[in-house]
């Protein structure tokens, strides 16, 4: 256990170097930010509680959200796209030798780089936006260790099926394209384009069964109190995925493993 | 400067047939770069399912903003958006590599890496606007034809210029290409909208300080005959390709005074 600590805190460290990336990040966030709330006010002024969310919950979505890109991976998961790249270059023989769990390994590296991002991140740009807007915070203290625990998840079930997708290179020999398809499907089944509770009738219904639901759209309704079933469904849906999401990425590894041939030299 | 076009080509057919040797790869980037590019048009839709208008813009004219700017955006980035990756070059000093090879800097910088998906961009932003040439009732002049085709390379052309500006300042911060963006992808994701909805001090600020109303907004307003806001003229779309023209003298100012202050990395 205690190697996979180390690693993570190293992760961390490396992350944290970044200081002119992280400052110019979180301006671009802000910006982002006011271009979504004029487009989310105007929305929501014709069509007011659109999908259950009120003015405040809309604008409030809009920030955390700008938060949490980052730190949930959604773009710049620097770290599962360099597994990737190690597939590619055959770089990855020397992680398969390690007396280490692969898996864990790059969970370990990522949470660290999640953990530095939602420190750093993570809470300027809704900062920005509480100077500007009347955004909405958890209503009592007892919530907070829920708001944490849904957001671990949902970094984890996003770590989960980055992980996937960068393995695939072993089959494909490139996971570049498989990586840009799964773009595709983050930013538009994790809420990035407009919150899912927007989505109309089956479109709705689909989004939020997929897993990329589970990464950002339902910690952010569990801030807002917004979760149709409830803050304990919730939980237990992104659980749910997380555990086979790691199974199917603990399979892949074992086949991947058992295919992968070393170029000797 | 003669030769320019040509070396430019000759570097980017390097790049295409460097990604067509892994195809199925290729293939899937190229997809799902249009698709990318195509969620942010499904928002639209989805936002259009509630509502019928979007601060006085119906469907088909949101359509026609969203095409305009999403290819300008689209071919700048193809054209120059790899320049964004000379501050990597500058941390590690292979930008050194690019003074001492018989091209220009500029040209190596905009063509490192050039992303023929990128191409999905411009792709799904045309099929969004014969989509909207078909929804959307314009009452057809010369000037209106001229200008909407004028639009989309003048767009590109503004686009491409914020990127070396993006770039060039990155010879004083290095590391800061996150900022670029904001001006870049966020003028894309500014633009598809009608700009009065973020306010009067946005419409200003895009048009007096970054001048991202003239891309597509105020070109578009002159083919729909709708008004001008700040109480500025309907006809000064037609200005864009002089902002153009401005935009282009700024940032070629920028880029050589960025490539003047290079002094590659020690030891």
């Amino acid at each position: 256990m205690g190697v996979y600590w180390a690693i993570a805190v190293r992760s961390f460290r490396r992350f944290s170097t970044y200081r002119i990336a992280t400052v110019s990040g979180i301006f671009t966030n802000s910006v982002f930010g006011f271009i979504l709330c004029g487009v989310y006010l105007t929305l929501w002024h014709e069509r007011p509680g659109l999908g259950g969310y009120d003015v405040s919950d809309a604008l409030t979505f809009v920030w955390l959200q700008q938060g949490l890109l980052m730190p949930v991976g959604i773009f710049g998961a620097s770290t599962t796209s360099e597994l990737g790249e190690r597939v590619r270059s055959g770089a990855i023989a020397v992680d398969l030798y390690r007396p280490t769990q692969l898996l864990l390994w790059w969970l370990s590296v990522d949470l660290g780089r999640a953990t530095f991002q939602l420190l750093a991140r993570g809470g300027a740009p809704l900062l920005v936006g509480a100077l500007v807007f009347d955004l909405k915070f958890p209503s009592s203290v007892a919530l907070w260790p829920l708001v944490v625990l849904g957001l671990l998840l949902g970094i984890m079930v996003s770590f989960a099926i980055r992980y996937l997708v960068a393995l695939s290179g072993f089959w494909i020999t490139d996971s570049r394209g498989m990586e840009q398809l799964a773009l595709v499907l983050s930013l538009f089944f994790a809420g990035t384009i407009l919150p899912l509770v927007a989505f109309p009738g089956w479109l709705g219904v689909i989004a939020r069964a997929t897993p990329w639901a589970a990464t950002m759209q339902v910690p952010i309704d569990i801030w807002l109190g917004r979760n149709p079933g409830g803050t304990g469904a919730a939980l237990l849906f992104q659980f749910g995925w997380l555990l086979v999401l790691l199974l199917a990425g603990q399979l892949a590894t074992t086949l991947a493993t058992r295919k992968v041939v070393i170029q000797g030299g | 400067m003669i030769r320019a076009p040509a070396q430019y080509w000759l570097l980017i057919v390097m790049w295409i047939r460097s990604v067509l040797a892994y195809p199925a790869s290729f293939v899937l980037m190229l997809v799902s770069s249009t698709l990318v590019n195509l969620t942010d048009f499904v928002a639209v839709l989805i936002m259009f399912s509630h509502i019928t208008a979007f601060g006085g813009f119906s469907l088909g004219e949101m359509a026609l903003l969203y095409a305009t700017s999403s290819t300008a955006l689209g071919m700048a980035d193809l054209l120059t958006g790899s320049i964004e990756r000379v501050g990597e070059r500058i941390r590690t000093g292979a930008f050194d590599a690019y003074l001492i090879r018989p091209v220009p800097a500029f040209l190596q910088a905009a063509a490192d890496g050039f992303a023929l998906r990128r191409l999905g961009r411009p792709l799904q932003a045309g099929t969004v606007l014969v989509f909207a040439l078909s929804k959307v009732d314009i009452d057809w002049t010369v000037a209106r034809g001229i200008m909407l085709a004028v639009s989309l390379v003048t767009g590109t052309v503004i686009f491409a210029a914020l990127f070396v500006l993006g770039a060039s300042f990155q010879f004083v911060a290095i590391d800061s290409a996150e900022l670029a963006n904001s001006v870049t992808y966020g003028g894309q994701a500014l633009t598809q909208f009608p700009l009065t909805v973020f306010g009067k001090e946005i419409v200003r600020a895009v048009t007096f300080v970054v001048p991202l109303a003239f891309v597509n907004y105020y070109p578009v307003l002159y083919v729909l005959g709708k008004p001008a806001p700040l109480g500025l003229p309907s006809w000064i779309g037609l200005l864009s390709p002089l902002v153009a023209a401005v935009m282009v003298a700024l940032s070629s100012l920028a880029w050589r005074a960025g490539l003047r202050r290079y002094r590659s990395t020690g030891s």
